[in-house]
């Protein structure tokens, strides 16, 4: 079935046969001429009888050609959509979920062909995504809206349905809904409302839904469950991933989910070592948020070392100080004991101490240098420390009166003290208070200006109950009741455990309810809808409360998925809640259901005219045939079109090779963008000049190179401004390239975007270009490297921009720094390529009279960054002609030594 | 005005008479210019070389028996003992008729030249004065008969300053003074048929005489190109081509094919054909006539 755009021009058509009597055109009247002679042509028969008529056949061609046009132009389109045949506004909705994440691209191909449908029959259309923020979708033409489509992306998490149905626009209009076919709150409220409208149409992917669980820890294994939708048996791959030794993000595990009944289970069993390390989880497949776990501290086991004087054994164990440390942290963390100087070594993340008072010198000393590497050092009080005077113990948050304070017990008149609420700075701000702490003997803190700042939980006599302080990049945390049930019950309630957990002691496992709440979370990275993790920039703190109920009901747009974190710990959010399900959504009667699958719709707009086009041009042979002339123009067009060319090349090949080998040229690859080739040229121009003022270089005019045609082996060096669009070389440039690097040459690679943002699409299709050439390893320029003392001393190596780095290749590992020598000694250490981003052409060039071209910098600075810009590419040119001649100069004090000077 | 009606212009018709006003003007010119191609033409010896009727004297005989007494000079006798006859050189005048082409495809011209017609006039004049002054009697065919004097050559004048006829080719007007000369001045493009007739009455009369065609040169060379609707000067013959150019060479064959014909013509007649074209110099036509005009 065919439809038309413009129906209306196939009135044209009627046009056609009032063309055959246009078209005959008869050949041009012919010139009358009296003559005598033509007693003696009579009967003479023309050699080349020419029709005084159009043929019959070329007509037709003319007729089919124009008929074409007209078809072509009326827009016809070959199995049109059905469901279009309404003129009402049509609006296409998206779920706009992750769960959509799996298909999105066919989703976007599905709503695209229904605009276009939509664009031929002149209705307006609205795109809305469900997950964005409520807003009244306005209705526009079609061609306006087609330009947004391929911007839209899923999100991160599951659309609001609620929010919606109070936003709808007004009037009639028809909806076809792009859903992820699961059961939502407030979906069937949403479709009644959007039915009573117009028609709804509801459009459902084949992709199967899968959704990761949050991941807990079950006897030091990780429990992974997935969700898959709809239910059914399949086998998926659920992989481990994080950094390597090296830091390089790889794959550290992978396990095999098998779903039956729409849910599997797998346990993955990692050393601490590689778990610790663990990143996140992702199940194989296409990307989805609903399919990335992100791990934050949930799967970290730390090492924790447990300190105590007391000679142990003898005693009941209850009373043991450290007994309940060892009950709350064994499930979440590994336990070393024993004394400080052998847990030290064991770099443990956490250090406990129940009741130490003193240490001996050299204990103290590597117990201060490991927490001032980072670690975190708790200390318990006790009898002992009660006892001790520590007025200068580094190791301690406060400074402590000696003696004790005991209340509520049989020698004192006073009651047992409670907890009073945590200040607003504490970490522990948010943890319920239980009634039943009650703390007997306690040790007192020197009050002092900083002792309210340091404090972290009070008692309700304001007396301090927990106190930090910083030590270098370490902390250091006293409780200043005991670890065991001696001074208080703190050790017995679970507001203990909670307040370890708080302090990153105990982190570790799933996130328990109000764990979060009270404290403000910085996110660090989040989550796209596809599963990528891009940096969360400067957005601001998310209140614990908000987290909390992403646990349970899954992020929203305030809360997104990601990493959060609070001082030491980093909470992970992800996608899919503990209690998620997934079931099928129910439709109300009436709505229609479809697929993505595209209708066969082809446009024959293109084909139609390309027709018209091709018979036109078979009619201009035809009447050139006709007319004998057919021959003589294809004489003359070759003679116009090849011949002269193909001299052309011959000729200009070799005054190019001439020109090229009379002295240095430098010269820059032509990337088909003139006003880069322009810049490059200037700059190369500009430089050559410099080198002629300043150096013993005398190059002439610089050259532009075509990669694919020239030959390369006449140019020292190559100057390769990057375009985005840059064209991939062939094999064959490639192989140029290559032989070109191997024997001796240089490219300086420019991006000219000063690295903004290594997936800015110059440095993309440099990625591209460079992938087929064969370049070293390397590293950002080195201070020692020969480039920069070749001509001039240099440190920085700016062009128009100065923030670029630049990329050499990378020194040997073994090269090493001679003992009294500035540099070491890298010879041979002619790099190949140079990889920079800061557009040194444009700082280059200049104009015919020898004046800058393009601005750099601003005033004397920029002066100053131009002149520093020649230096480097004196530099450079001089390392490629002299090469490590240079670095060879580290020999020279040996060399004079021979030479008894 | 037509050959049809060869007498004097009727002077009475008010148009008639400005033309024949500028025909007067342009009579002497053409006189002129004839009477000077005419002077180009050097004189040679132009008795007929044997005794006959003459003003001039010849030779001197011995007389025969049947000789006149008073064919007798008696001077010359006396001085001898044998009477002698003074015999005088012959001075037959020749009869001449011209015949000038006046169809319509003499007014051709091409490239700025004059037409055929003119070139035909002027040596039909020019002619007519040398052979005049030779005592010859010149006449036209269809207007008037060969007649010799200074008169004569006014009534030619007259005669050939007529307007062309409407017809588009012209056929030679068979009426020759028998054993008389005849020139005819055509470009001989149309029917041969005629000009056969012509010839074969005039060899019955005993009467030869010479076939001058004059061309113009674009008649010669054919220079035309593309599509080309070609009528004839009367628009009585036409021909359509699609490409002129293609044409020439089959055309040009043709026409060297009617030239040889008429060369043909003119010797099974005893005639001597002239192919002239309006390009060359008039003076190299008129010196072969009047060779050619003496040999015969």
């Amino acid at each position: 079935m065919i439809g038309f755009a413009s129906p209306l021009i196939l009135l044209a058509l009627v046009a056609v046969p009032v063309l055959w009597f246009l078209l005959r055109a008869i050949p041009p009247a012919p010139i009358t001429r009296r003559f005598p002679g033509v007693a003696l042509m009579l009967g003479l028969a023309d050699e080349n009888r020419q029709a005084a008529r159009t043929p019959w056949w070329l007509l037709l061609l003319r007729m089919l050609a124009v008929t074409a046009a007209v078809l072509g132009f009326a827009g016809p389109v070959l199995n049109p959509s059905e469901a279009n045949l309404s003129r009402k506004p049509l609006l296409i909705l998206f779920d706009g979920g992750w769960a959509e994440a799996a298909d999105w691209p066919q989703r976007l191909a599905k709503a695209a062909s229904l605009i276009d449908a939509a664009e031929r029959m002149g209705r307006p259309v609205a795109v809305a995504l469900l997950t964005d923020a409520p807003g009244v979708p306005v209705f526009q033409a079609a061609d306006q809206v087609k330009g947004r489509i391929a911007g839209l992306t899923p999100r991160p998490w599951l659309a609001d349905m609620d929010a919606f149905a109070g936003t709808l626009p007004e009037g009639a209009f028809d909806t076809i809904w792009l859903s992820d076919g699961l059961s939502h709150d407030g979906r069937p409220v949403l479709a009644a409302s959007l039915q009573a409208r117009g028609e709804v149409t509801v459009l459902t992917g084949a992709a199967p839904v899968l959704a990761l669980l949050p991941t807990t820890t079950e006897a030091g294994k990780l429990k992974v469950q997935a969700l898959r939708f709809p239910a059914g048996e399949a086998i998926a791959t659920v992989i481990a991933r994080g950094p390597d030794p090296s830091g390089q993000d790889r794959e550290l595990a992978r396990a095999e989910l098998t779903f039956q009944d729409g849910r599997a289970e797998a346990l993955m069993d990692l050393p601490p070592e590689l778990r610790n390390r663990v990143t996140r989880l992702v199940i194989d497949g296409p990307p989805s948020a609903g399919t990335l776990g992100l791990a934050g501290d949930s799967f970290k086991r730390r090492k924790i070392a447990l300190v105590s004087d007391a000679a142990e054994g003898e005693g009941l164990q209850l009373l043991a100080p450290l007994h309940y440390l060892r009950q709350a942290l064994a499930p979440s963390a590994d336990l070393i004991e024993g004394a400080v100087a052998d847990v030290v070594p064991a770099k443990p993340d956490v250090i406990v101490m129940a009741d130490v008072a003193t240490l001996p010198d050299t204990e103290a000393e590597a117990l201060r240098v490991w927490v001032e590497k980072g670690g975190l050092l708790l200390r318990f009080a006790g009898p002992r420390m009660a006892a001790a005077d520590l007025a200068d113990d580094l190791l301690m948050p406060v400074r402590l009166r000696a003696g004790g304070l005991t209340s509520g017990g049989t020698m004192s008149w006073g009651e047992p003290k409670g907890l009073a609420a945590f200040p607003d700075s504490s970490p522990f701000r948010g943890l319920a208070l239980p009634g039943d702490v009650t703390v007997r003997t306690q040790v007192l803190a020197e009050p002092g200006p900083e002792l309210a700042d340091s404090t972290l939980a009070l008692l309700d006599d304001g007396t301090p109950l927990v106190t930090r302080a910083g030590l270098g990049a370490g902390q250091v945390v006293l409780f200043h009741v005991t670890a065991n049930a001696e001074w208080s019950s703190l050790p017995l309630s679970g507001l203990f455990v909670q307040m370890l957990d708080r302090l990153a002691i105990s982190a570790g496992g799933a996130l328990e309810p109000g764990s979060l709440t009270g404290l403000t979370w910085t996110p660090k990275r989040l989550v796209d809808g596809f599963g990528g993790l891009e940096d969360a920039g400067g957005l601001a703190g998310v209140p614990g409360a908000m987290l909390e109920r992403t646990l349970k009901a899954g992020p929203f747009a305030a809360a997104p998925a990601g990493l959060y974190q609070n001082e030491a710990r980093v909470v992970a959010i992800n996608a899919v809640p503990k209690d998620f399900r997934m079931a099928e959504a129910g439709w109300p009667d009436g709505v229609a259901r479809g697929d993505l699958s595209l209708p066969q719709e082809r446009a024959l707009k293109g084909p139609l005219l390309a027709l018209a086009m091709a018979l036109m041009t078979l009619d201009i042979l035809g009447t050139l045939a006709v007319s004998g002339r057919l021959m003589r123009v294809a004489v003359v067009l070759l003679a116009l079109g090849f011949v002269p060319e193909a001299r052309a090349d011959d000729a200009t090949d070799d005054a190019r090779a001439i020109m090229a080998t009379q002295g240095v040229v430098l010269a820059h690859v032509l990337t088909g963008d003139q006003t880069v080739d322009d810049t490059a040229e200037a700059g190369l121009q500009g430089l050559s000049e410099e080198l002629m003022y300043r150096t013993a270089i005398e190059p002439l005019a610089p050259m532009g190179v075509d990669i694919e045609a020239d030959e390369l082996a006449f140019f020292p060096f190559l100057y390769w401004p990057v375009t985005a669009d840059a064209a991939t070389p062939s094999a064959a440039a490639y192989a140029k390239l290559n032989r070109y690097l191997r024997t001796g040459g240089m490219i300086l690679f420019d991006t000219r975007d000063a690295e903004y943002g290594a997936g800015s699409p110059e440095t993309q299709a440099l990625q591209r270009i460079t992938q087929g050439l064969d370049i070293p390893a390397l590293e950002p320029i080195p201070q020692d490297h020969v480039l920069t003392r070749t001509f001039y001393l240099l440190q920085t190596f700016p062009g128009r921009f100065t923030d670029g780095t630049l990329w050499v290749e990378a020194a040997p590992p073994d090269a090493t720094q001679a003992e009294g020598m500035p540099f070491r000694n890298l010879n041979d250490g002619v790099t190949p390529v140079v990889f920079g981003a800061n557009d040194y052409a444009a700082a280059w060039a200049v104009d015919g009279d020898g004046l800058p071209l393009l601005p750099v910098g601003r005033g004397m600075a920029g002066d100053d960054q131009r002149e520093y810009a020649y230096r480097f590419g004196i530099n450079l040119i001089m390392h490629v002609l002299t090469g490590n001649y240079k670095s060879d100069q580290v020999h020279v004090p040996a060399l004079l030594e021979r030479l008894g000077q | 005005m037509t050959l049809s009606d060869p007498k004097a212009p009727d002077l009475r018709a008010p148009g008639l008479r400005a033309r024949a006003e500028a025909l007067g003007h342009s009579l002497p010119p053409l006189l002129a210019e004839a009477e000077r191609l005419a002077q180009t033409v050097t004189w040679g010896e132009h008795g007929r070389r044997r005794a006959g009727r003459g003003d001039d004297f010849w030779q001197y005989r011995a007389a025969h028996p049947g000789d006149e007494y008073r064919a007798i000079d008696w001077r010359h006798s006396a001085r001898s003992d044998g009477a002698y006859v003074r015999e005088k050189e012959w001075q037959a005048a020749q009869k001449i008729t011209l015949w000038v082409d006046p169809a319509q495809s003499m007014a051709f011209s091409d490239g700025g030249r004059a037409p055929k017609s003119d070139r035909a006039r002027l040596l039909a004049l020019a002619l007519a004065v040398l052979l005049l002054r030779g005592g010859e009697q010149v006449g036209l065919a269809g207007a008037s008969h060969p007649r010799a004097g200074k008169g004569q050559m006014l009534r030619l004048i007259e005669s050939l300053a007529l307007d062309l006829s409407q017809a588009d080719y012209g056929a030679p007007i068979p009426g020759f003074a028998p054993h008389g000369r005849a020139v005819f001045l055509s470009d001989f493009l149309g029917d041969l048929a005629p000009l056969e007739a012509a010839l074969h009455t005039a060899t019955g009369q005993g009467v030869r005489g010479l076939l001058i065609q004059v061309l113009d040169p674009a008649e010669e060379d054919f220079p035309f190109h593309g599509r080309t609707l070609f009528t004839s000067m009367a628009g009585s013959l036409s021909h359509e081509t699609q490409s002129a150019a293609d044409l020439r060479a089959r055309y040009l064959a043709r026409l060297a094919e009617r030239k040889d014909r008429l060369a043909d013509l003119a010797r099974a007649a005893g005639w001597q054909f002239l192919s002239h074209h309006t390009g060359a110099p008039a003076q190299t036509a008129l010196l072969w006539a009047y060779r050619a005009l003496e040999a015969t």
